[in-house]
């Protein structure tokens, strides 16, 4: 019934990756060099990568839309990365990381792929480290760890609240090393908008060149994709503004399939929407919690000034619902409880939709030099973007699009279901499940990137050692070619009357009001019809100005957001079909008496990997089962 | 709030280029300076008053580096240790003007209006801008001690962005600043010592070769910098190369 085979090696869960590597077919040195490789996105995980290809001798070709790949979105990762190193001596394991994510992701992972993710994460500290990353150190000089995200061990290592640019810019001068070496070539300010396959197997690319306009075909022996998540499907998120799923797209019409694409994390700490034209929603760090206390007046649409409002009239409602870990929960439960709060009207600020983020008791009893030490650029950023000091009254923080836990279907390879496409980084689905823990992401990135991906691909690319380098004057190639040429030519050609961004606004809206923090029947259903009727719109009245044969920013959008429809329509037939609520996935109709998430593993204990079926067909369902054999199912409670 | 704009638009590399006028008549103070710029271009695409405005931008939070712009002359605009996209419209008054025009350097051609290339820097950092070391070969992260004073100061050197104002500030266009945060960061960490006198000596010869000028000990860079990276890493550099030559 299913084509999903995830590979998983047999045996205890401990020795699964030791057994691969001990049985992986290999690439012999001088044979690395006659193979191609194209990699799709340089930020934590494709510059991990290309660095650790290169240095292996395959030739790698790198592209990135950026103008380098510095300036990727992992640059802007601020609170930390995980790894099982055990430094603090306070009980951590991989076992334990393993266990965490299997939880945190609410049972729906798959154990294999996350406990290798907690194995390699101690050997990427070391790897970052050796390349110069300034991670935060204790006065005895050891690497100094915070506890970060809900959970009871420190193993988040930091670089202040800086620590994505720090890791990115590792991986970065790891790249720039192997371009002086001639094993990485840089491909910047490229949007990568087709994948060709030959004989049923990825073989190369299809690019725009964003400064002259010129369509590039690219061919290769592999292709990996790192093209990081798709959260701006929101419009407002706090991603990078660019960020973007084509290039996952155009592999899942291709055939890839694309899993669990309903499993988007809110993050519960942003700093709310403060005018019409805003672009972004600016994250403020989640670490903020150890020290903030959240609350919202226990009055109705009080408006008075937060410090007006004495004590006993605060509602600190998450150290009210979750006494165990008060404002330490899990994002997603942080962020339903805000929603439920604001929803009922007690919501804080003009719109009534935020809540206050104090930091008063915390001042008063560690001082401010204590919090300034700790927080200062946060709170200097959050001073900037809204002009109010939190050092003196709270910050209002809500809820917003954050990071997507679902993403290219890959089995334990990191292969996707297109014979030699792989996908990591944020681009797969592979470890988080239904919802992300802190800090994790950038160690699934590293991870990936340093020390997944050489071995599996290596094991792939073993049976292309004869394969000559395909040609791009294929068939394949000019069929693909003329494909990305005609949408474009199509989106220059509507000529209408609204910018391309005032759609990607109203899509937004329509996915955040009916497929965001909580999700029913109806609102799915009706959301499914006002897509298609913008996307209809949108054919018919969008304006791209300017000519597709120089730098075009319109058309760069245009591309991303008709992408955008579609994602967003698979996002919704996605949580419609997955009827239970499982971490950030909340489906009113499945829930506790306490208004808490309801899973429902008999029937939902699976990965929903979607098939494309061609135009406007409805995509196909395959089913991968998970199976806990070294976990035991349970709720997930934070009371 | 009524603002004037002046705006450099320049349709490709080759063309000359000119300013032109354009005014927004309901500006919000709370506005962020792109997303003014973004009200502007909504604007120009609905009336069809002109093509937008080509701009870099994409973190929209002061890390990524990819915004620029010359702002009333300043690069990043009047704000201190804030980058374009973190200035917000209440930094300018009602009814004022404001120029922008894109950062200015022979290594930074103009590819459209406000968009410069800034590739230059990847060069930089291909000549040396990283530490000799494969996957797998990395030690344990704690068999390198390193007194966190030293650490600290090795992380201020490495926030820079890479956004190229220390250079667009600068009269010779020197890009001195950049490189000596990136040396810096490496010598003062236990990792970056060994291959010290190597790093200075290429990344400094590729800087020149690549057009940029000579540092005169001017200071503007630091002035101009939203990341407060500070002159003193251009002291180490001097010492650094120094040393090098000497040894
Ligand atoms: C504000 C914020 C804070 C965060 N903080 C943390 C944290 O503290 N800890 C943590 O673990 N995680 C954090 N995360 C999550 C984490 O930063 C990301 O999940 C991670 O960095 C993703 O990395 P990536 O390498 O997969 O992709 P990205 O860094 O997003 O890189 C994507 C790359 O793909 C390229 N690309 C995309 N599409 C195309 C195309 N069509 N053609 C060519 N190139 C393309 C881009 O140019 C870029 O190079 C945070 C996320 C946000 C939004
Ligand atoms: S030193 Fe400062 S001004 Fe120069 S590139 Fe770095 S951050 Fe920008
Ligand atoms: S847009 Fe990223 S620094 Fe300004």
């Amino acid at each position: 019934m299913t084509k999903l085979d995830a590979k998983i090696p047999k045996g205890p869960l401990a020795e699964k990756w030791t057994t691969y590597k001990a049985n992986a077919k290999l690439v012999n040195p001088a044979n690395r060099k006659k193979l191609d490789i194209i990699l799709v996105g340089t930020g934590l995980a494709g510059g991990a990568a290309a660095s650790t290809l290169g240095e292996m001798g395959y030739n790698v070709k790198a592209f990135c839309f950026q103008d380098t790949p510095r300036r990727a979105h992992s640059v802007a990762a601020q609170g930390g990365i995980n790894a099982s190193k055990n430094y603090k001596n306070d009980g951590d394991s991989d076992y334990r990381l393993f266990y965490d994510m299997i939880k945190g992701g609410d049972y729906r992972a798959r154990e294999a792929n996350v406990y290798r993710a907690a194995e390699v994460s101690a050997n990427t500290i070391d790897q970052l480290t050796a390349q110069g990353v300034p991670f935060a150190r204790e006065y005895g000089g050891t690497l100094d760890n915070r506890s970060f995200g809900g959970v009871q061990v420190s193993r988040t290592f930091y670089a202040k609240g800086q620590t994505g640019q720090q890791c990115l810019l590792g991986a970065y001068s790891g790249m720039m090393r192997q371009v002086s070496k001639g094993t990485v070539t840089m491909y910047p300010r490229r949007d990568v908008l087709d994948i060709v396959l030959i004989d049923g197997k990825a073989r190369g690319v299809i690019s725009r060149n964003l400064v002259t306009g010129e369509i590039e075909r690219h061919s290769a022996h592999a292709v990996i994709l790192a093209t990081g998540g798709y959260g701006t499907v929101y419009y407002l998120s706090t991603l990078a503004v660019n960020s973007n799923a084509s290039a996952a797209w155009a592999a899942y019409k291709k055939g890839a399939f694309f899993a669990n694409p309903s499993f988007i994390q809110i993050h519960p700490t942003s700093i709310p929407v403060l005018n019409e034209y805003q672009a972004k929603l600016t994250l403020m760090s989640e670490s903020l919690r150890n020290d903030g206390r959240i609350w919202v007046p226990k009055k109705k649409g009080d408006k008075r000034h937060a410090n007006d409002i004495p004590e006993e009239e605060r509602d600190y409602y998450l150290e009210r619902r979750y006494p165990a870990f008060g404002n330490l929960v899990p994002r997603d439960v942080a962020s339903r409880a805000a929603k439920e709060r604001c929803d009922a009207g007690y919501g804080v600020g003009e719109t009534g939709l935020a809540v206050n983020l104090d930091f008063k008791d915390a001042i008063a009893k560690q001082g401010k030099a204590a919090i300034e030490g700790k927080y200062g650029n946060l709170f200097e950023m959050y001073e900037k973007i809204t002009g109010i000091n939190p050092y003196t009254e709270p910050m209002r923080i809500y809820p917003a699009g954050h990071y997507t836990m679902g993403g290219l279907w890959v089995d334990y390879d990191l292969q996707t279901t297109v014979p030699g496409l792989f996908a990591i980084g944020e681009a797969n689905f592979s470890d988080h499940g239904a919802n992300r823990l802190g800090a994790s992401s950038l160690m699934q990135c590293a991870g990936d990137g340093y020390f997944i991906i050489p071995y599996t691909i290596s094991n792939y690319l073993a049976d292309e050692i004869k394969t000559a380098k395909p040609s791009t004057d294929l068939p394949e190639f000019v069929e693909a070619e003329k494909a990305v040429i005609e949408k474009i030519s199509k989106l220059m050609s509507v000529k209408g009357k609204q910018s391309v961004t005032s759609f990607h606004k109203r899509l937004g809206k329509i996915l955040w009001d009916y497929s965001g923090m909580a999700r029913n029947e109806e609102g799915l259903k009706k959301a499914l019809t006002l897509i298609d009727e913008l996307k209809e719109e949108f054919w018919n009245n969008v304006n791209v100005p300017g000519s597709d044969q120089e730098l075009n920013q319109e058309l760069e959008r245009a591309g991303r957001v008709a992408d955008f429809f579609e994602i967003g329509k698979l996002i919704v037939q996605d949580g419609l079909n997955r009827k239970e609520s499982c971490g950030a996935h909340f489906r009113e109709e499945s829930q506790t008496e306490g208004g808490e998430a309801k899973r429902d593993d008999k029937n939902y204990s699976y990965v929903a990997a979607w098939e494309y079926q061609g135009g406007e067909k409805d995509p196909k369902l395959h089913k991968e089962p998970l199976k806990f054999e070294f976990v035991e199912l349970k709720e997930r409670s934070y009371k | 709030m009524k603002i004037k704009l002046q705006i450099w638009r320049q349709k490709s590399p080759k063309d000359k280029g000119q300013f032109k006028t354009y005014t927004l008549e309901d500006v919000s103070p709370e506005m962020s300076f792109l997303e003014m710029l973004d009200a502007l271009n909504e604007k120009l695409i609905t009336t069809g008053e002109d093509e937008p405005v080509a701009f870099e931008h994409d973190c929209r939070e002061g890390i990524c580096g990819c915004c620029s712009l010359y702002i009333n002359g300043r690069p990043h605009g009047p704000a201190e240790k804030t980058t374009t996209c973190e200035l917000h419209m209440r930094s300018f008054k009602d009814g004022s003007t404001i120029v922008i025009e894109p950062f200015r350097a022979k290594s930074f051609p103009v590819m459209r209006d406000l968009i410069v290339d800034r590739n230059a820097f990847d060069k930089i950092m291909q000549a040396g801008g990283f530490i000799n070391i494969d996957a797998g070969s990395a030690l344990d992260a704690n068999t390198h001690l390193i007194k966190k004073e030293y650490a600290d100061e090795a992380f201020n050197s490495a926030i820079c962005i890479g956004c190229g104002a220390c250079v667009a500030a600068c009269k010779n266009a020197s890009a001195m600043l950049f490189v000596s945060a990136k040396v810096s960061q490496y010598a003062l960490l236990e990792q970056g010592k060994v291959e010290g006198k190597e790093r200075v000596e290429s990344m400094v010869a590729k800087m020149d070769e690549l057009g940029f000028g000579n540092c005169t000990n001017t200071y503007a860079c630091e002035v101009e910098c939203p990341k407060g990276i500070s002159v003193e890493n251009i002291a180490r550099l001097n010492r650094e190369f120094i040393n090098a030559k000497l040894s």
